[in-house]
This record gives structure tokens, C-alpha cells and sequence, in this order.
């Protein structure tokens, strides 16, 4: 069996003149959980759909499970769960009914997984699924999902508007998944205290390109924040190695950075003189420092976005 | 003794590392003694809900740092050892006085070569035999 789970080469997707999703390129092992992390429209799901060959790429390649996703069949598909973001499911049905009705589609349907499942979320199986809050019915499409017993697990955005038990059911459920060490799971998601505990790794995407991949711990050790108290006006910046994201609130002006060294370092003293200050990042604060590239001015910014990139 | 281990989310600490100092601050304590066995990597990352591999990378660092030995089939039993702290753990720590004293010699106008050569000083005094 292959050791890599899912691999991207140079994938890449317009729709009409808009890059969705930009020269992508990474692999995912097996036994590994990895979290997708952008903001809404970086092209998470676009990204997802192509895995599943569900959408072709317009240039590159993608695979999942060894097999180019653009030839999946059906045997190969059944070896992939994969929910779509918003948990689609018959609310008319009871949770037993689609258990059924699911099941027959797979021959390696496991009965106690799902109940754990369903128990964990809470959920009877005699009731109708548009009865159950939002929670519950993300837990009926997971346990649905997983109860296939498939190698690869994709789920997006699967915490989307959960409870805080519901999201502590989500996690186990997760964990519990790839408990052996033989099996996957991709999730985007926004809730990243959820992802540091779940993940070993994430992959950060900004404007359809991944700027991030790397395991969630040595991510944090490589990104510092930098603060001072500018006596000026917010204003351009020149260029500091590594700088991730810079804003100002008031007279502070704050700076993340990757793989500070000296010369990093010199540049924002020659920004700041001594009232520099470093401190460590968390984990949401670093992933925070790379999504909000987008949302602000790329002026003093390089060209090229500094990459995380290590395995 | 049961270990209780408590890892938050969000702070600038990895839960590896978490899970690193509680387990090393335990066994400096006494509070984990010699040959006493830690939780398998399942059972606390089932405990704490985190993943496995996360608990297993902490594991990893407590064995090469010899706070812990893993007994083929068995689990991770706490080591006997002269070094209290990792390798990693006293760069830390020596590292956090390190950069008082930089912000010190930076605040009194100090220049680098100046304190180097004071350090070395002190250590030769330091390391010279009693007596003489």
C-alpha cells in the first residue's frame, strides 16, 4: 500500500477568468490527520471537489488512495468518505432509515461504529432527522460517512455552526477514526483551537494558493510576533524577511514573522529602534497572520509570500 | 499516583510541549517516580482528545531526553536519570536568562564583543580549582 494518502501536483482551476486554486502542490500520508484552513472563497472546496474528482482540474494533477482522481470508480470511491459542507441528509427519513438506506450501498458496513457513533452525538435512531438540532444532524451525516469503514476520510467544513458538545463529539469521532494508524482524514475547517487538538497537520490556503504546510507544532515554533511603539502614522513598510502580516492599532505596531533571523531581525529594529519586543505566536495567531494577507494591503508585502512549508 | 495531565488550545505553548513540561515537572517533583508507567499514547490522547501522533511526538522527546523508556509491549515507564531537565528544556531555560541579559546590555549601551568576553571571564573564574 502506498504511504502517501492524497498528493497534489501543480493543481490548478479557473472558473472563467478567476484562479480558484493556484499551482497547488503537496502530499498528505497515510495515518495522518490534516486540517485545510482559509478563509471562506480561498478554494478549500474547490480544492476538495477536484480530489474527488468531482470537478477536473484546468492544469496539474491530484490522487487520492494511489488513483488519479480524474479516473475514480466506484470500488475506489467506496473506500473514500467524504461529506459535503453543509451535511446534507433526508430530513424526512429516520436516523435508522438512512442508516439503511446507506448501508445497502456498502458491503463493509460497520453497525457498531455507526451506533457509537449516533450515541456520542446523542441521537436516537427512531428519530426523524428534521427533528434533531444542527449538531445532531452533523453527527447522522458523519456516523453515515464513517460507518462505511473507508481508508480516507474528507470531510468539509464538517464543525460548521456545531455546539460545543457536538464539536467535542466531532473530535472524538475523528480521532476515535484513525485511531490504528492506518487510516486519513482532510477536514477544513474555521475553528482552529478544534483543528491544534486534532490535527498533526495543517494546510493553509490564501487566495488559492497553500502558503502553509507543515505539522502543527513546528508551525508555531517558527512563527514569532514582533511588537514596538511606532511615534509615526501608520505608514508603508519597508521590507522585512519573512514578514507574514504587519497591522497597527493606535501607536503599536505588531509584525509576524517567519523564520525570523538577523536580517529580519535588523530590519524591523531599523523600523522600530530598541522598543522592538518578541513574543512567541499561538497557533491561532499564526494561522490568523496568514489569512488576513488577504483581507488587507499586499503593499508592503513582497511579491512572494513567504511559504511554511516541512514534513 | 494517577497522572493528570490539562492541555489547552490556543496558547503559544504546542500541546507537545504541554505534555513535555507536565510529565518532566512531575518527575522533577517526585510526584512520578522512577519506574512508574505514564499513560499509553492512545489512552491519553483518548483522555485529552487530541491526536495521537501529537502525544506519540512528546513521547518521543521524554525517551530521547531519557525522562522516560518504553518497554517493548509494555508502555513508557519513567526513567532513572541525573539530569533533571531535557537537553531542550535547559537551552530553554538558560535561553530565557540569556535575554535578560541582552535587553539589559541593549538598554546600557553595551556592545556585544563586552559581554561575551565578561562571560568568558566568569567562566574561568568559575571553573577554576578550589583553592587556588
Amino acid at each position: 500500500m502506498s504511504s502517501i494518502a492524497i498528493s497534489a501536483n501543480n493543481l490548478t482551476r479557473y472558473f472563467g477568468r478567476n484562479h480558484v486554486v493556484r499551482q497547488v502542490s503537496f502530499e498528505i500520508p497515510v495515518g495522518t490527520v490534516t486540517g485545510l484552513l482559509g478563509l471562506n472563497g480561498a478554494g478549500k472546496s474547490t480544492l476538495i471537489k477536484m480530489l474527488m474528482g468531482l470537478l477536473a482540474p484546468t492544469r496539474g494533477t491530484c490522487s487520492v488512495l494511489g488513483v488519479d482522481s480524474t479516473t475514480l470508480n466506484s470500488a475506489t470511491r467506496a473506500r473514500i468518505g467524504y461529506t459535503i459542507e453543509g451535511h446534507f441528509a433526508y430530513g424526512s427519513m429516520s436516523v435508522r432509515e438512512s442508516e439503511q438506506l446507506q448501508s445497502d450501498s456498502f458491503p463493509s458496513w460497520n453497525p457498531t461504529l455507526f451506533q457509537n457513533t449516533i450515541d456520542r452525538f446523542g441521537i436516537s435512531p427512531s428519530s426523524r432527522i428534521r427533528t434533531l438540532s444542527r449538531g445532531q444532524r452533523a453527527g447522522v451525516s458523519i456516523a453515515l460517512t464513517m460507518s462505511s469503514d473507508p481508508e480516507l476520510l474528507i470531510l468539509d467544513d464538517p464543525a460548521l455552526g456545531l455546539d460545543p458538545v457536538s464539536r467535542r463529539a466531532l473530535n472524538e469521532t475523528i480521532l476515535q477514526f484513525m485511531e490504528d494508524g492506518q487510516r486519513t482524514v482532510l477536514l477544513s475547517s474555521h475553528l482552529l483551537d478544534d483543528i491544534e487538538r486534532v490535527t498533526d497537520r495543517v494546510l493553509v490556503m490564501v487566495d488559492g494558493r497553500i502558503l502553509v504546510h507543515s505539522s502543527v507544532s513546528s508551525f508555531l515554533e517558527r512563527v514569532s510576533i514582533w511588537t514596538c511603539d511606532s511615534s509615526e502614522e501608520p505608514r508603508q513598510l519597508p521590507p522585512v524577511p519573512g514578514l507574514i502580516h504587519a497591522y497597527q492599532a493606535g501607536r503599536r505596531l505588531t509584525m509576524a514573522v517567519v523564520d525570523v533571523d538577523q536580517e529580519s531581525q535588523a530590519a524591523m529594529v531599523r523600523i522600530c529602534g530598541q522598543s522592538l519586543m518578541r513574543s512567541d505566536s499561538s497557533f491561532v495567531e499564526s494561522v490568523v497572520a496568514y489569512l488576513s494577507r488577504s483581507r488587507s494591503s499586499h503593499s508592503f508585502l513582497s511579491k512572494n509570500p513567504p511559504a511554511t512549508s516541512t514534513n | 499516583m494517577a497522572l493528570t495531565i490539562r492541555i489547552v488550545a490556543g496558547s503559544t505553548a504546542p500541546i507537545y510541549r504541554q505534555i513535555v513540561d507536565q510529565i518532566t515537572r512531575s518527575v522533577a517533583s517526585g510526584e512520578l517516580a522512577v519506574g512508574e508507567s505514564v499513560p499509553s499514547v492512545r489512552q491519553l490522547a483518548r483522555e485529552l482528545v487530541i491526536n495521537p501522533n501529537t502525544v506519540a511526538k512528546a513521547y518521543a522527546e521524554l525517551v530521547d531526553s531519557g525522562f522516560l523508556e518504553t518497554q517493548a509491549g509494555k508502555g513508557f515507564f519513567v526513567a532513572k536519570r541525573r539530569q533533571v531537565y531535557s537537553k531542550s528544556e535547559r537551552l530553554r531555560r538558560i535561553d530565557e536568562s540569556i535575554d535578560q541579559l541582552v535587553n539589559h546590555a541593549v538598554t546600557l549601551d553595551i556592545e556585544p564583543e563586552v559581554i561575551v568576553q565578561r562571560l568568558q571571564q566568569r567562566f574561568e573564574k568559575n571553573l577554576k580549582p578550589a583553592g587556588d
